[in-house]
């Protein structure tokens, strides 16, 4: 069983719902990245995606994009960045994401660049760039060495729910809003639609985790209610990453994940 | 490749998409195959194209260009008569008239030098639409003309500062706001770029150019053109000079800018020096450093200064159907004043290129031989940029 998977099965067995981080690997530096991590596991986060940054990101707004032009500007390459989730997997158990766009892993190859992040300790991988359908040689080589989490939108059709849930693996990722990451904007019918809808669709095969616009605990509150198995956070944390000096940075970003782990606990 | 399978022309192509953008794209390929064969809809295109726009345009012997080289006839395609001064306009009014079908009620489009949100603005005006251009913020410098020019056919211009601030980010930026307003918004791509079926769409709307082409030379020497240049940066005008004549035995070159020269670190010849990859919706070749990220490129034409290329150029590289060659800044600068010189006509310099090339092919080929350069569009956009080179570059 992955580990992704055994963390749904334990937070079942507590009867709470996964709390998500995203957070931009080497942004604003590697330090950072490591002071943040512990922070999260001190906070009582479940799941870990780590931003791999790509020099076109075109499923993000202004925050990740920002986060990503200043991890490359820093030097993050792929070698290091392994190394860093290395670090990482020293210190913790925690279920790790890598998100990043398909290019990326494209130019190293699937394969190769799948059993080098599985090596490091990478879980599983979201692709926002990948669609089902071209998926074919990713999801080969992903097969018992990763899970491959697809997104989902509100205005997917029941057809499309059902092929991109049979592809995913992990869980399955529904965005919350028409936009790019990092949107603000309340809590939509359409989104509580789409929740209840993909609920029905996959009939609780695979747990849905909802994301982009997620931002304080009244949001994680809203969406859990509304049925998500998991909530994401990602422009937030940047955000917080960006204006706390790094000598508080695990302190501050320990605090905010209580704040919004307690939120999913039922 | 008439109409590729899944979107793939072999390898190339594809559709990687964010999927919120999934059913616009599905909705838009539904449109595309119901109107691209509805008769009124070709009636209601061509009489843009010819009342409008100015179709069919000339095939023009450069005979004084010709004789000063010394070898086979030079024959120009005039795109750069068209209303706009580029053939982009072929392109926007056909997607633009399919938008108003679609009851598309806001259109958006990215643009690098301009010529392409220009020729937006206007289709878009013309058909009675609104449109928002998304343009680097760098290019709104370079290209300052331009952008009045957009403002002033009632069009929103949004400066994009992200990324290298061209081209490309422009691409991301419209991307974005696509998903964002996926729901009554029509996305303009202007190049034969971006996910299926964008690139074959685009690739039919710019077709006109080989097709008229075709059936000029026949007129001239009741043959095809031995040779048939055009330039490539996206590859929208290249690929509508081409496709109608891959079947034929005329020889195709594609010509990219070599920049400051290949070697150098500071050119946009994709196909010559790039690797394969997946950026903007397409695999595709790809400008990229050894991680995979997407690299910054140069030309002396905005126009050319993109890091990727069309699928089916891709394809056909491959297949090894049409060359890809390349010029360099300072050739290209050299046949922008040749042409101008010899025959009065003044090219943009992304056609330059083409021009370039041209008269290298030229010089070694038959008086009997006749080649087709397609001359994409016009170049008083250009002069002050080639103004600065001279200034730097030539003494005296």
């Amino acid at each position: 069983m992955s580990r992704i998977k055994e963390k749904f099965a334990e937070l079942e067995a507590k009867n709470q719902k996964a709390l998500i981080s995203y957070i931009m690997a080497g942004f604003p530096n590697e330090k950072s990245t490591m002071s943040t991590v512990k922070g999260l596991i001190k906070g009582g986060i479940d799941i870990i995606e780590l931003g791999f940054p790509f020099s076109d990101p075109l499923a993000d707004g202004p925050v990740i994009q920002n986060a990503s032009t200043v991890s490359l500007e820093k030097g993050t390459k792929i070698a290091n960045f392994f190394t860093l989730v290395k670090k990482i997997r020293k210190e913790t158990d925690t279920p790790l994401v890598l998100m990043t766009y398909t290019n990326i892993l494209y130019h190293r190859g699937y394969s190769e660049f799948i059993a080098e992040a599985k090596k490091a300790g990478i879980d599983g991988f979201i692709l926002p760039d990948m669609s089902v359908e071209e998926s074919k040689e990713y999801l080969q080589a992903a097969k018992n060495n990763a899970d491959t989490i697809f997104l989902i939108s509100p205005n997917t059709s029941n057809t499309r729910i059902q092929k991109i849930s049979k592809a995913s693996t992990g869980f399955l990722y529904l965005v919350a809003v028409f936009g790019t990451t990092g949107v603000k904007t309340g809590i939509k019918k359409y989104t509580i639609d789409a929740i209840k809808q993909v609920k029905k669709q996959t009939k609780g095969k695979i747990p849905i985790g909802v994301g982009f616009g997620i931002s304080t605990p009244d949001d994680v509150k809203k969406y859990i209610r509304a049925g998500a198995d998991a909530v994401i956070v990602g422009s937030a944390y940047l955000k917080l990453i960006e204006k706390t000096p790094q000598n508080q940075l695990e302190s501050k970003v320990a605090t905010f994940t209580k704040s919004l782990k307690k939120q999913t606990i039922l | 490749m008439k109409y590729p399978k899944n979107g793939r022309f072999g390898e190339f192509g594809g559709k990687y998409i964010p999927e919120t953008l999934v059913p616009a794209i599905e909705e838009l390929e539904e449109n595309y195959l119901k109107f691209k064969n509805d008769k009124k809809f070709k009636k209601e295109l061509d009489y843009y194209l010819k009342v409008y726009a100015g179709r069919p345009t000339p095939l023009y012997y450069a005979k004084n260009l010709s004789e000063k080289i010394g070898g086979a006839k030079i024959y120009l395609k005039r795109e750069d008569l068209l209303h706009g001064g580029a053939h982009k306009i072929n392109n926007t009014l056909g997607q633009a008239l399919l938008a108003k079908k679609m009851n598309k009620k806001r259109i958006i489009a990215e643009t690098g030098a301009g010529q392409h949100g220009v020729a937006t603005a206007m289709a878009c005006a013309a058909l009675g639409m609104k449109a928002e251009v998304y343009m680097g913020y760098r290019d709104t410098i370079r290209q300052k003309q331009n952008v009045f020019r957009m403002n002033m056919l009632g069009c929103e211009v949004h400066p994009v500062k992200a990324g290298s601030k061209t081209l490309k980010d422009a691409i991301n930026e419209a991307i974005r706001d696509w998903i964002t307003n996926v729901e009554n918004t029509y996305y303009l791509l202007g190049s034969a770029v971006g996910p299926h079926p964008y690139p074959v769409m685009v690739r039919d709307f710019q077709s006109v150019i080989g097709k008229e082409i075709k059936s000029q030379m026949k007129k001239i020497n009741n043959k095809t053109p031995d040779t048939v240049i055009a330039c490539v940066g996206g590859g929208s005008n290249a690929i509508g000079t081409f496709y109608p004549l891959v079947d034929t035995n005329s020889e195709i070159i594609g010509v990219e800018a070599a920049g400051h020269g290949l070697k150098s670190k500071m050119h946009s010849a994709t196909l010559s020096a790039g690797s394969k990859g997946v950026l903007h919706g397409m695999m595709t070749y790809l400008l990229q450093d050894k991680e995979g990220q997407v690299t910054e490129t140069h030309s002396i034409s905005a126009g050319l200064d993109y890091p990727g290329v069309g699928p089916e150029h891709s394809y056909y590289k491959d297949n090894k159907r049409v060359k890809y060659h390349s010029a360099t800044d300072s050739e290209v600068i050299e046949a922008f004043l040749t042409l101008t010189r010899t025959e009065g006509i003044i090219p943009a310099l992304e056609s330059s290129h083409a021009i370039a090339e041209a008269m290298k092919v030229a010089k070694k080929s038959k008086k009997s031989e006749s080649i087709v350069v397609t001359l994409s569009g016009r170049g008083d956009k250009d002069i002050e940029e080639v103004q600065n080179y001279l200034s730097k570059h030539v003494k005296n």
